[in-house]
């Protein structure tokens, strides 16, 4: 299924969960997320896909879970154990959502936000990696003259770069990216998926891709999710070209969705 | 032909009825101004250095009122001193950290009850708790605290709502980013509240500045040959002091009554308008 001389980066055994409310909960999922590679998690709605993005980064711990089960292996810790250090564990993993969120501060102080609360306090290594982060954003040429405006006076589009540049900041092994492109036009879209497809030379990426265009379009690796379950994951190519489970193959070509 | 002379009807009406709402609401504000304007009239004439810098004379039926302004300032320093530091941080626990189960329900409750108890009601407490069984005495430090007291549901209440109202996915970012709860409380959440907070603790304030049953038993005396020297003397205060004069002092002069009432009331109306002054700024400013 997966070549094998691929390095799995997180390896999810049988995961379980399950919210208080009951709803879009995760049923015995096992799936590996590919080291250097874009691997995207889609399907309709409600399938689980951003709930297993945060697990991965335990942003779940937020929320409201009723039950958890199951075994995320990271650089070799399982991470859903009680004594991860989840504050260590979010700075390695990073995550762009869905909509962009700047904090209420100035460009300056978003991207170098992460840096800040772990303590880095040298100004000029801060600028360093302010001005790198940026760069790597596609972002740089853009806001180099006003990172001391406030964050919300950038469009939307440079928004979400901002948000992408606040995680690489944090240099993390991976970035889970979860819709980044569903509040943004088709120009801003693709810069972002250009931005990706750089990326995945250096770090890990994990994508909720806002439709199957996109899914198709950036995919190293895909993972098909209906309903919390896992109905098949595979090569990008070869999953959206010949699917093998039904279900797939009616959302791919577009019968539901 | 039916139907636009019916919607011109609807339209009489709804012109009526906007007119009915706008003069109700005049009416509402009349009071407030005529007391405002009312005041003004009979009290500016009393205003004047003197008078704010002197102590009084003549039993009180001459000079300055002194004693009773500073008394007022250092109750409210005081009130403050004691209820804005425990009060916003119980608001800061009850939005940011408690979880929602019986017990903190409980200590909601407990507080929208206690922002509901009448004032005379505190000034006994007081009485009991920090002048009697703590031997504090009738003292500044007694008034300021049964205030304090009486302030704190405001300003955790205040400061509680302030927290909700900033929206949850600036937390959700900034713990996604690596903050623990204590991090993105001080660097996002506390800075975007800081207005409301702000204007919480004003108004709570406000309220103690204009308070006469909770110092009656705790602090307030009828008349002092001089100024406070320590937090353990007893005080003068101006909404005291107004009753004093209004009921006590045979022959007092009406001037000086409402001369008194204005400076309560310029006292407690800049507070007001600080307050909203800080709530349109910050508003002005924010970006969501």
């Amino acid at each position: 299924m997966v070549n094998q001389t691929m390095q799995s980066k997180i390896s999810v055994q049988n995961l379980t969960l399950v919210y208080s409310d009951g709803v879009e909960s995760l049923t015995d999922i096992s799936v590996e997320v590919i080291a250097n590679a874009v691997n995207v998690f889609f399907g309709p709605a409600g399938g689980g896909k951003s709930s297993l993005l945060r697990a991965f980064n335990r942003l779940n711990d937020l929320a409201d879970v009723r039950h958890l089960s199951g075994k995320i292996w990271f650089n070799g810790k399982n991470i859903l154990d009680p004594d991860t250090d989840v504050i260590e564990l979010r700075r390695k993993i990073g995550m762009v959502f869905s909509r962009p969120v700047p904090l209420p501060l100035t460009l300056w102080e978003n991207v170098a936000y992460g840096l800040l609360l772990a303590g880095e306090k040298n100004k000029s290594r801060l600028d360093e990696a302010v001005e790198k982060a940026l760069r790597l954003a596609a972002l740089w040429d853009e806001v180099k003259d006003r990172l001391h405006d406030p964050a919300s006076a950038i469009s939307g589009g440079q928004q979400q770069r901002l948000c992408l540049a606040r995680v690489l900041a944090l240099e993390p092994e991976v970035i889970l990216l979860d819709e980044p492109t569903s509040a943004l036009d088709p120009v801003s879209t693709a810069k972002i998926e250009y931005s990706l497809l750089e990326l995945k030379e250096k770090y890990t990426i994990v994508l909720v891709p806002h439709n199957v265009q996109q899914a198709a379009r950036v995919a190293d690796y895909a993972a098909f999710f209906l309903q919390g379950r896992l109905m098949e994951y595979g090569i990008g190519k070869q999953l959206f070209v010949s699917p093998r489970v039904k279900e797939t193959e009616d959302y791919v070509t577009g019968r539901f969705g | 032909m039916k139907t636009i002379e019916y919607s011109r009807k609807m339209k009489q009406v709804e012109v009526m009825g906007i007119n009915l709402l706008r003069l109700i609401t005049l009416l509402t504000a009349l009071p407030v101004i005529g007391v405002i304007v009312f005041i003004l009239i009979r009290g500016l004439p009393a205003i004047s250095w003197e008078f704010l810098t002197q102590m009084p004379q003549d039993g009180m039926r001459a000079g300055g009122i002194l004693p009773a302004i500073m008394g007022t300032i250092y109750l409210t320093v005081g009130t403050a001193i004691f209820s804005v530091p425990l009060g916003v941080a119980a608001g800061i626990y009850l939005a940011e950290y408690a979880s929602d189960n019986p017990a903190t329900r409980l200590i909601r409750i407990a507080i929208i009850n206690l922002a509901g108890i009448p004032s005379v009601v505190y000034g006994l407490f007081g009485l009991g708790l920090f002048v009697l069984f703590l031997r504090l005495g009738t003292s500044i430090l007694a008034a300021s605290l049964t205030l304090s007291i009486m302030t704190l549901p405001v300003i955790i209440s205040t400061t509680e709502e302030a927290l909700r109202s900033v929206p949850n996915a600036f937390r959700v970012v900034s713990t996604s980013l690596g903050g623990t709860r204590w991090q993105t409380t001080w660097r996002i959440t506390l800075p975007q509240a800081m207005p409301g907070v702000i204007t919480g603790i004003i108004l709570g304030l406000e309220r103690a500045a204009g308070e006469t049953a909770p110092i009656l038993f705790t602090g307030a005396a009828f008349f002092l040959p001089r100024l406070p020297s320590s937090p353990m003397d007893a005080t003068m205060a101006l909404p005291y002091h107004i009753f004093v004069i209004s009921t006590s002092v045979p022959g007092m002069p009406l001037q000086i009554q409402y001369g008194t009432v204005l400076v309560l009331l310029v006292f407690v109306l800049g507070m007001n308008l600080i307050a909203t002054l800080i709530r349109n700024r910050a508003r002005a400013r924010r970006q969501w």
